[in-house]
């Protein structure tokens, strides 16, 4: 037992912990408070507490629990909502009322809810990671129960039938040690789960979202940032990916952002409908709400414990992706404990291991290999949100995260001020995973993705050369070709990558409807090209009812086929008849 | 109680009491001057027998041999009661109005505890302003946070009043005004008050006043306090609160000083780093509770430095709150009241609180189009500048006609002018009637139909 010698915030030191081992949990106070141990010196140990510290006073005990800070992983993840401790945020609210009371603990898991396991072996030897059997935990996710790390031996005693995640549900026998296994198990959300091998991502993961499925890719197994200045749509971004996003599983971390944001996937996640499987998003997900307004030092733990569970469900073989909103906000909260710890500081007064702590985040995910039988895949895909003071690029959150990351999904504020949604500007970013990527969905989806997306990526270049030379000396001065140019571009804009994400017909794009929309606008424009040649031919064009057409394309609900058959002849009817024009 | 006359140091708004014994982190203490005055303390950093106090009335007058200081065991508390309501109070909540101090019903700490995000409720309720650039465009809901930014000569004063009055005339519910002046000169804290007088919205008003000439830190106590007053009045006593913080840059400023007397390590622009965190523990505070009645609804305004949005205040305010109206000096210049460029302003839950059932079908629809139209008439209007009006095409020309009313008629409004809903979408269909009907593509064709003007 030590005892507290000084407070500044959330920031407690304390002595007489001779047995504390670094980063263990620890509870503060007489209130018992949660605290991790974050650095010790000369038998003075510094605690960054997760709660608030209002009346804590020096003398008051300290304890240690034995343990690092761990995430319980088991049956009853999904559909949870968890505060950065793993806390269930619905229990508090039902026990302790509406406001969120401190020193308070409540298992993360239902402890009293009996789980159907079906075991899937019985016999034999076992070891870290094999699957035992299986929970149906929703009407899509078979929570797969798999041995915890460090046991192996023969198995005994496993039957299938109903439990709860404290009953055992059999025993590992090593030798003269008898391991009981249970349908959960604890890991420390500071160690990244470990892995039999990692592979390249090579497979796209499906957004729905035009602009980012066909110009920046993400693969499934990747890592990506989206900057932005506030109110360019960094949450409707993260928000659209984790509902529409062909993932098996969804993490969501709300880290020191709006509460109402959280309400809002709340209220909207169990109406909306996963396109793939029927069933409620709800039923996939998994959220982690630390709002801005609780406490800082919590910021930090809800990362790391969004990336343990999602890491765990990555174990069991699924393809999963983490959205973090947003990473900026943790940051500053190791910068304001870095500060009262008085380190000496790097770059903006953030300390100087903030790059490697960021890099260390994004590279627990991965296309990997499983531990333990039967031989199995997962991906974790790492989506960090990141709020750089504004707008500015250069600050150093943002360039830690971009040495880190592969996909770069820069939000442009100017974009936003022109209403143009999602805001992604196609100047600045980039997907590293474009050469994989594009060859995958050019078999999966069609022929031409690699081919009319290099179009629109020449299209939009040329165009911003070409406002530049309007913006000097006016319209006049460019050929009919030319308008034609921008004519294309603003179409690619306007009908193809602005997408609304609070429509029905438009929130979600499937990649084949992506294609045929972007095949149509190319295959207009660029036949056009070859067979304008007067300024009636241009006006003509511009007046033909096809292009109306195509702007209304995107709201076409699927499958749109059909639709798009008949457009491609329009097309040719139009080209057609303004090729005759001469 | 215990007294200690051990003040060894003070320094700004600081002090350092030693061999105190085992003092609470927050805890709360009154310190006696020589003269016998009073004044108030809170504890910043604790270790034994050590304790750094921040003063609120300021530590001018403090002799570190004779004062006295004696600490309270409690954090800053705020009684409440529903007396409180049409009272004056100043930075630690005591009567200002030469009124009774009223007894409390309860005590709590003006910190508050993080509402759990599970028992928010989302805002979906339209609030009528009666201005039109707000209720058409950037729709304010009940349970947001919505800044005004604006500028130094600006005239925020005068909008957020217009705001108090007409909003609270417009709902038949119980509605309350929680008004925290942080830092302002008399002037203008006098406006408000004379301002809610004249419309008998006083009655029904809180205030909380720390004036430029009273003592700084106690602007980090006022809006807590002010917010604590409007949590007991929406979530205990049901009422639907307006809380106008005003100026929020002057809290910063506050932030800043202390943050520069306990020698931290600043942000940017001197700033603490932990800035974002303490004005989202004040903003956050706005919202509504599910199976509750009341409501809480935050404008605070802010001056931006220089007019400067990337400055650090409008910065983090921005990706705390739920979007921002944004006042222009150019709109301002040309004599158009309310200066509110439309642009800029965001309301975030706008989408939630506007359609069918709530303001009218078509306004989603109508005020996308009169963003997108009134954008293009601005980009024209400057490329007119740049290349002569003579370069304009025929189009671009009728677009700048349409911004030219847009921002005469429909921004432009008298400060006593209560616009009601229906009329500001009237307003916007006549506007876009200047506009060929082929322009038009963000608008169904059957709101076209329905209430677009000849």
């Amino acid at each position: 037992m030590g005892t507290i010698t000084r407070i500044s915030g959330p920031l407690v030191e304390a002595r007489d912990l001779n047995e504390a081992f670094m980063y263990e949990l620890v509870k503060v106070g007489e209130v018992g408070l949660f605290g991790e141990i974050i650095e010790m010196r000369s038998g003075i140990v510094s605690i960054q507490v997760y709660e608030d510290t209002e009346t804590l006073k020096p003398g008051e005990p300290v304890s240690c629990t034995g343990v690092p800070l761990s995430a319980l992983l088991g049956p009853g993840l999904i559909g949870s909502i968890y505060d950065g401790l793993q806390r269930p945020l619905p229990v508090l609210q039902s026990k302790y009322g509406d406001f969120v009371a401190r020193g308070v603990i409540e298992p993360a898991l239902d402890q009293s809810r009996k789980w159907d396991f079906v075991a899937t072996k019985t016999e034999g030897q076992v070891g870290e990671g094999d699957i035992i059997g299986t929970v149906q935990e929703t009407d899509i996710v078979a929570h797969k129960i798999m041995i915890p790390a460090g046991v192996k031996g023969r198995i005994e005693g496993i039957k299938s039938g109903e439990y709860t995640i404290t009953e055992p549900i059999g025993y590992v026998i090593d030798g003269e040690k008898k391991h009981e296994l249970k349908l959960a198990q604890t890991w420390p959300v500071r160690i990244s789960r470990p892995v039999q091998k990692r592979l390249p991502p090579k497979d796209p993961m499906v957004t729905g979202q035009r602009v980012l499925d066909m110009l920046f890719p993400i693969a499934k197994g990747g890592t990506a940032c989206v900057p932005g200045p506030f109110g360019s749509g960094k949450t409707v971004v993260q928000h659209q990916l984790a509902k529409w996003a062909d993932a098996d599983i969804i993490v969501y971390v709300g880290c020191g952002e709006r509460g109402n944001e959280m309400t809002d996937v709340l209220d909207e996640f169990p109406k909306l409908v996963d396109p793939k499987t029927g069933a409620p998003l709800m039923n996939r997900t998994v959220l982690i709400a630390n709002t801005s307004n609780m406490p800082v030092a919590a910021r930090e733990a809800s990362v790391f414990l969004g990336a343990t569970i999602a890491q765990y469900f990555r174990d069991m073989g699924y393809s999963v992706a983490m959205m973090a909103d947003s990473t900026s906000r943790w940051a500053e909260a190791m910068r304001e404990i870095s500060g009262r710890l008085e380190e000496m500081p790097g770059e903006e007064g953030f300390p100087a291991y903030l790059a490697s702590r960021v890099a260390g985040f994004y590279e627990r995910a991965g296309q990997t290999e499983c531990i333990g039988t039967p031989e199995r895949e997962g991906t974790l895909s790492i989506i960090g949100a990141v709020s750089p003071p504004g707008g500015d690029l250069s600050e150093p959150v943002v360039q830690a995260t971009l040495r880190a990351v592969k996909v770069f999904w820069a939000l442009d504020s100017q974009l936003a001020y022109r209403r143009h949604f999602p805001a992604i500007n196609w100047l600045n970013s980039y997907s590293l995973y474009a050469s994989e990527v594009g060859p995958s969905f050019d078999r999966s989806v069609g022929e031409g993705w690699t081919k009319y997306r290099q179009r629109a990526m020449t299209i939009l270049d040329e165009e911003a050369r070409l406002e530049e030379i309007v913006r000097l000396v006016g319209q006049d001065a460019l050929s009919p070709k030319q308008r034609l140019t921008l004519e294309f571009a603003r179409s690619i804009r306007e009908d193809f990558l602005q997408q609304n994400a609070f429509v029905a017909e438009d929130t979600y794009t499937s990649p084949q409807k992506q294609l045929m929309l972007l095949t149509a606008i190319c295959e207009l424009y660029d036949g056009a090209a070859g067979v304008i040649e007067t300024q009636e031919q241009y006006s003509a064009l511009l007046s033909n009812p096809v292009r109306e057409k195509i702007s209304r394309a995107k709201m076409t609900p699927e499958p749109a086929d059909g639709f798009f058959a008949g457009l491609m002849k329009e097309i040719e009817q139009a080209l057609a008849q303004i090729g005759g024009m001469q | 109680m215990k007294e200690f006359m051990t003040t060894k140091e003070v320094v700004g708004p600081l002090i350092l009491v030693t061999d105190c014994g085992d003092v609470g982190y927050g805890e709360v203490a009154e310190i006696t001057m020589p003269d016998g005055q009073t004044r108030h303390a809170m504890v910043l950093q604790t270790s034994h027998d050590l304790a750094l106090l921040q003063v609120f009335e300021g530590t001018s007058g403090i002799n570190p041999g004779t004062t006295r200081v004696r600490f309270t065991a409690k954090p800053l508390q705020i009684g409440l009661t529903p007396d409180m309501i049409g009272r004056v109070f100043d930075g630690l909540g005591r009567p200002k109005d030469g009124g009774p101090v009223p007894i409390p019903k309860k005590r709590v700490s003006i910190n508050g505890s993080p509402l759990n995000p599970v028992s928010r409720a989302y805002p979906n309720e339209f609030i009528s302003t009666g201005i039109s650039a707000i209720d058409g465009l950037n729709t304010l809901v009940r349970g947001q946070k919505l800044p005004i930014f604006s500028g130094a000569g600006l005239p925020h004063a005068r909008i957020a009043a217009q705001i108090a009055r007409q909003a609270t005339i417009s709902t038949g519910e119980e509605f309350s005004v929680v008004f925290a002046a942080l830092g302002v000169t008399f002037e203008e804290a006098n406006f408000f008050i004379e301002g809610l007088k004249a419309t008998g919205a006083d009655a029904r008003s809180v205030l909380f006043i720390n004036l430029a000439s009273d003592p700084v830190i106690e602007r980090i106590a006022i809006p807590r306090m002010a917010l604590s007053c409007a949590e007991y009045l929406a979530f205990e006593l049901g009422y639907h609160v307006l809380v106008i913080m005003t100026d929020m840059t002057n809290y910063c400023e506050a932030l800043r000083e202390i943050g520069a007397a306990r020698r931290e390590i600043p942000g940017r622009r001197g700033y603490p780093g932990y800035m974002y965190t303490d004005l989202a523990s004040l903003y956050e505070r706005a919202g509504r509770i599910r199976d509750k009645k009341g409501s809480i609804t935050q404008m605070p305004i802010l001056t931006m430095p220089d007019d400067d949005k990337t400055h650090p205040i409008p910065d983090l305010t921005g990706y705390i709150t739920e979007g921002q109206i944004m006042l222009s000096r150019s709109l301002e210049r040309a004599g158009v009241y309310p200066p509110i460029d439309v642009l800029p302003s965001l309301s975030r839950l706008r989408d939630k609180g506007i359609g069918d059932g709530k303001t009218r079908e078509d306004h989603a629809d109508l005020s996308s189009q009169l963003f997108a139209s009134y954008a293009r008439g601005r980009e024209a209007r400057e490329l007119a500048v740049i290349l002569g009006e003579s370069a304009l095409s025929p189009i671009d020309v009728t677009y700048v006609r349409f911004a030219e009313e847009f921002e005469k008629r429909f921004v432009s409004q008298g400060e006593f002018e209560d616009r009601n809903i229906t009329a500001t979408l009237e307003l916007g269909w006549e506007l876009l009637s200047i506009l060929p009907k082929a322009e038009l593509k963000r608008v169904h064709k059957e709101f076209l139909e329905k209430y677009g003007k000849a």
